[in-house]
């Protein structure tokens, strides 16, 4: 199985060293050729599963309670400005 | 009193009460013992020094406040979380104190306790091996009487495999029994926290301190209907031991097994039938395809869950992940891009759902299941590190109860070459209560659990 590493970094937002693409090429198309045994299985007829606490659509009543300071939610910020996360610009134009 | 640190939860309590020591005997006790012992193990990466409560170690990947949470990552190596998570705040209530934060895998991945940013930790019965992982440092503290006892989490197998391959007792709960709040999230429908002790009595009580709703995990309520949580009188806990179905699937015994671990959990195995167990042969058909699944399921959900380090709300830059966390972001991703998403994640669902089904029927036959935890005792530093997917594969016998949510207690039950070998007992999902039963009239019937590693 070979896997567009260059590709799947990009959607991984993960900046990768051609080092790192080298190695990650070679080990995940072994771990892909070992998942292809799933191919093995005949799943024609079952229902896929994502969750097993068989709890659906949690409601509870809309309630003021405590919440975190605005200080303490944003400690760990790595830049922050009055009080708010700082974050880079993401649009070109304004 | 001296050897205070051999003592279990349970009798520590009573020694409190009886008051043959006091907690800052207990703290002292505990804490001189982490100074000996620390450097050599590099168990703890944080220690905080408390003259009151039951001193217990907390993976650092469930959150502390105030204290430092690092997730074994750079990414996270400045981290000071601004609250507990719900398992951190129950146990507090109960008089407990966090002595020390324990070393993992880097976000809980991998199998060895290697992948660790601060560096690996060490098997305490024999420091050459590797102490298992993901929770690598909670198993190891509590086999090497550096706390109480310690709270790690399993995503597949984080706390099971570690406490095979230390010698302790190690339980993961049914998913969705204990809320996962405040816990840094590897694989959502799979990540279950819960203990690490020095008895089957101890996991028992301390499931009894953290399981139950606390309104921020919406897996962790009680519902009417077919998932709710069976009430403890419908468990085997007041039934006697005499004629409970234990399970025995022929595919936990086939290649790759080591044979003298083998010849231990069958030996365990035949003590249950001694003590009154009936066996029944059972099949879980695809056992097999289980480390597929899982990994293509568990990675998915990490690739999404640390989206969030993107250097904005906390952390460093994404480059700073280390090696699995990488990997398995890079398979996470590729199994959900489109045109793959079919192929690998929608596949692996399905196969999911069939090794559920494995279990439901099992389960019509039996009242637990036993086997193997590890497929080997503890192995060398370095020997899996090259290979990932050898790696992955050390997991066969613990990722099809993670996949399944069903609750599993690994107990030891003997030493190989000197080293542990953990029996692993699964139960039906939310009845953990057959499944500690099981492992007390184990644990009660013979010794391994009392053996201490020379330190």
């Amino acid at each position: 199985m070979k896997i567009d590493v260059k590709k799947v970094a990009k959607l991984a937002n993960l900046p990768l060293t051609s080092d790192e693409e080298e190695k990650y090429s070679q080990q995940l198309s072994k771990i892909l050729d070992y998942i292809e045994q799933l191919n093995k299985v005949d799943t024609s007829k079952v229902e896929p599963t994502y969750n097993v606490s068989g709890q659906k659509n949690i409601q509870r009543a809309d309630e003021i309670g405590e919440c975190q300071p605005q200080n303490d939610a944003i400690l760990n910020a790595p830049q922050k400005k009055e009080g708010f996360f700082s974050v880079k610009k993401i649009l070109d134009n304004e | 009193m001296n050897n205070i640190t051999i003592l279990t939860l349970a009798e520590t309590l009573k020694g409190l009460k009886e008051k043959k020591f006091s907690e800052e005997e207990l703290n002292n006790a505990y804490l001189e013992k982490i100074y000996n012992l620390n450097k050599k193990l590099n168990i703890f990466l944080e220690i905080k020094k408390n003259a009151r409560g039951i001193p217990a170690g907390i993976k650092d990947i469930i959150s502390t406040k105030n204290i430092r949470t690092t997730a074994g990552s750079k990414i996270l190596s400045n981290y000071i979380p601004p609250f507990n998570a719900t398992v951190v705040d129950r146990l507090l209530k109960h008089d407990v104190s966090i002595i020390g934060k324990t070393n993992l895998d880097e976000f809980a991945m991998g199998s060895s306790g290697e992948n660790s940013a601060y560096g690996p930790t060490k098997n305490p019965w024999d420091v050459t091996k590797v102490p298992g992982g993901s929770s690598a440092g909670s198993a190891a503290a509590v086999a090497a009487d550096l706390c109480v006892f310690a709270l790690g989490t399993d995503t597949g197998g984080s706390i099971r495999q570690p406490a095979s391959l230390c010698g302790v007792v190690g339980l993961k709960p049914s998913y969705g029994r204990v809320s996962r709040y405040g816990l840094i999230a590897m694989a959502s429908s799979l990540d279950v926290p819960g203990s690490f002790t020095k008895s089957v009595a101890d996991a028992r009580l301390i499931l009894d301190w953290i399981a139950g709703p606390d309104g921020f995990d919406s897996n962790c309520a009680h519902l009417e209907g077919e998932s709710k949580p069976k009430p403890r009188e419908h468990s085997l806990r007041e039934a006697s031991f005499r004629g409970v179905r234990v399970g025995v699937p022929k595919e936990y015994f086939e290649k790759g097994l080591d044979p003298k671990v083998e010849k231990i959990i069958k030996d365990a195995i035949n003590k249950l039938e001694e003590l009154g167990a009936r066996l029944v042969e059972i099949s879980l058909p695809h056992t097999e395809y289980a480390v597929a699944t899982y990994y293509i399921i568990m990675s998915s959900e990490v690739s999404s869950n640390l989206a969030r380090f993107d250097r904005v709300r906390f952390g460093s830059n994404r480059e700073d992940f280390g090696a699995e966390p990488k990997r398995r972001i890079m398979l996470g991703t590729y199994s959900l891009s489109s045109g793959y998403y079919d192929d690998y994640f929608a596949k692996a669902a399905k196969v999911r759902t069939l090794i559920k089904k494995d279990f439901d029927e099992a389960f019509e036959k039996v009242d637990v299941i036993v086997g193997p935890v590890s497929p080997t005792v503890a192995w060398d530093f370095g020997e899996k590190m090259k290979d990932p997917l050898m790696m992955y594969l050390s997991d066969a016998y613990t990722v099809p109860a993670s996949l399944a949510g069903i609750p599993g207690l690994s107990i030891p039950c003997g030493f190989s070459d000197g080293l542990p070998v953990g029996l692993q007992i699964l139960g039906k999902f939310m009845d953990d209560e057959a499944v500690l039963s099981v492992g007390e009239a184990y644990e009660q019937a013979t010794e391994w659990h009392i053996k201490k590693p020379q330190l």
